[in-house]
């Protein structure tokens, strides 16, 4: 045993400070989260079960009474619909990422990590990586059930791809916000049910499941302002899916750029004031 | 010399509370503090200002020989928490959760693996070294954020009510590790309510009372403050109190504490074993029959209820209600201690 402590107090501890250590912490927590993710599989589970219940839903119980530019049919409403329930589906990992932060505040695992000599944001950080490995990992599989019931690309692999890029780039801005909620509730109830509620009006005054043509004009300005309308058009346009709005707001007109610039900016925002609030939490 | 924990006028003020109202601490290196008081006190509040979980409004703070808060992140590296609120995950297991906390302290992800199979032979973990530690026992989960908490060796520990809610035998077996890590030299402040342990484990202890140190000494001198020895005797028939308690006064230094429902009596007494033989065959003269009879030093709950005026177990407002409605000993007790504290 002697021989251990020795060799342990010889090798020193690693160079402190600088990107190198946020990086490596991030990752030392991310994978913590990681390993607790397979350990709860329920949780998991309920995550896929909710977005491939709403294809389902959408689908057969919508599908044919929806009007989509002039056509109403239920072929065109199920390859117009899936860019919103995927988008919809990386939003609620905000719920997720919340939950799990409140959780960790409850228990006393924040004071144990702000008691550590680690980088800053290295916990927040490491949470939000993880939250977006199952994010993926739940698009797949949606991704496969909406082949299953029909859904098509016609724009190629190429950029299919580049819109699951914006869609785990949105999912990712969002966890940052729910990391917000998480540290600043006093149960993880609270950050579950504070994560959802505001996700409604999000993802409902948008482009997501109906045309926002045929809103009425206040609310269609919302919803094509909506950050996250503009990667649901982004997506269509990536996949050649019907339903791409013709309207003249610059978000609709320019959805890959408004779609990355509003994620960037939501990150950088809701980062900065989440590593804030993390250095004076308190259990 | 500044000890090796030192504080000097802490406040902190969560809105109108004064959690802390002006904490000097100072513990020599290589010594066990025992911070005593009921919760609310600011027991928690203290380490975590010293700890860096917290910013304290004014005062000044010194661990390990670095300014606390002006290097929060150097800090760090020398100490280790434990206790009522640094937790470990309980989804990881007891070697995972070691080796996070090891790769957490910048130790590199071998080291960190070695550190940790070390730590679970030394806390006898092994064989519960890869289950997730939610199917610890409770004893098990001290053990384990106890070696989180020593993953590097610190040279200064904190530990929060380390022992709060164990069993007697894995108490126990804390207090010795514990002993154990003192006597290779680490600097230790321990928060306890329970009384017994801060005379078992600590040199030193302070006595914090709404966010102020009330009391400070060793043992020794805290009980020297709430006077000798008492003789305590418990009759077998309630009737017999009053006649007991003319005995006693005939005997004692001072008024007959008298607990009505468990038939107790109690007064401070000179004289030592030679006295309670005289008090035995007093009573038994007088036919009066007793359960118990003893001779008894002051511990440091009597030291506690004399210097707060309240025990230190009972810390909401209704249990301390309670008790002072059914223990007419412990009024006596604080009333006393009121006055000669001041």
């Amino acid at each position: 045993m002697s021989t251990v402590t020795d060799a342990v107090r010889g090798a020193g501890p690693r160079p402190a400070g600088g990107i190198g250590q946020s990086i490596r912490d991030s990752l030392v927590v991310a994978k913590r989260n990681l390993i607790r993710m397979t350990r709860i599989p329920e949780m998991i589970l309920f995550g896929l079960v909710q977005p491939v219940m709403f294809v389902i839903l959408f689908t057969y119980v919508f599908g044919g009474s929806m009007k989509i530019g002039d056509t109403a049919s239920a072929d065109v409403y199920k390859n117009f619909l899936m860019a919103g329930i995927f988008a919809q589906t990386v939003t609620f990992a905000t719920a997720g990422a919340g939950a799990g932060i409140a959780d960790d505040m409850h228990k006393g695992l924040i004071d144990r990590f702000r008691s550590l000599p680690m980088a800053r944001g290295a916990v927040l950080t490491g949470r939000t990586i993880a939250d977006l490995v199952q994010t993926a990992l739940t698009l797949l599989v949606l991704a496969i059930v909406a082949l299953i019931v029909g859904w098509r690309v016609h724009e190629g692999f190429a950029k299919a791809l580049a819109a699951f890029g914006l869609l785990l780039l949105l999912g990712y801005a969002f966890t940052w916000v729910g990391a917000l909620i998480g540290l600043s509730v006093r149960t993880p109830e609270a950050a579950t049910s504070g994560g959802l509620i505001w996700l409604f009006p999000v993802t409902f005054i948008s482009n997501a499941f109906v045309d926002s043509t045929q809103m009425t004009p206040w609310l269609r300005h919302v919803a094509d302002w909506n950050p996250f309308s503009a990667t649901v058009q982004a997506c269509r346009e990536l996949f050649g899916n019907p339903g791409v709005s013709t309207s003249s707001a610059w978000p609709m007109q320019h959805p890959v750029w408004a779609s990355v610039i509003y994620s960037v900016v939501i990150i950088v925002l809701f980062r900065t004031l989440a590593v804030r609030k993390y250095r004076s939490a308190t259990a | 010399m500044p000890g090796a924990i030192y504080a000097e006028g802490l406040v902190k003020t969560f809105g109108d509370v004064r959690a802390l109202d002006g904490v000097d601490l100072d513990v020599p290196e290589g010594t066990v503090l025992g911070l005593l008081g009921p919760n609310g006190a600011g027991k928690t509040t203290a380490v975590r200002c010293l700890t860096t979980l917290l910013t304290p409004d004014s005062g000044k703070a010194v661990v390990a020989g670095i300014d606390v808060l002006k290097h929060p992140n150097e800090v760090r590296r020398s100490i280790g928490l434990s206790g009522q609120f640094a937790a470990v995950d309980e989804y990881l297991t007891g070697r995972e959760n070691l080796q996070m906390v090891g790769q957490l302290y910048q130790m590199r992800a071998k080291e960190a693996k070695a550190r940790a199979a070390e730590l679970l032979d030394r806390f006898n973990l092994l064989d519960a070294a890869d289950r997730p530690s939610k199917t610890y026992s409770g004893g098990m989960r001290r053990r384990l954020d106890l070696a989180a908490a020593l993953v590097v060796s610190p040279p200064v520990m904190f530990m929060d009510e380390p022992t709060t809610g164990l069993d007697p035998r894995n108490r126990q077996q804390l207090w010795e590790v514990i002993q154990e890590l003192v006597a290779g030299g680490t600097t230790l402040l321990l928060t306890t309510q329970y009384l017994e342990e801060a005379d078992h484990l600590a040199h030193d202890i302070c006595v914090i009372d709404h966010g102020r140190v009330i009391a400070r000494g060793t043992s020794d001198q805290l009980k020297a403050r709430t006077g000798g020895e008492r003789v305590e005797v418990v009759v077998h028939e309630r009737e017999h109190i009053p006649t007991a308690s003319e005995v006693l006064r005939g005997f004692g230094k001072g008024e007959v504490a008298v607990a009505e429902h468990t038939r107790k009596l109690t007064v401070p007494v000179t004289g030592g074993a030679k006295l309670l033989a005289e008090v035995i065959r007093e009573l038994d003269a007088r036919g009066i029959e007793i359960d118990d009879i003893g001779l008894r030093r002051p511990t440091l709950d009597d030291v506690f209820i004399s210097l707060t005026g309240h025990a230190a177990e009972l810390t909401d407002e209704g249990g301390a209600e309670g008790a002072e409605g059914t223990d007419a000993q412990t009024r006596t007790k604080s009333r006393h201690g009121k006055e000669a504290g001041k």
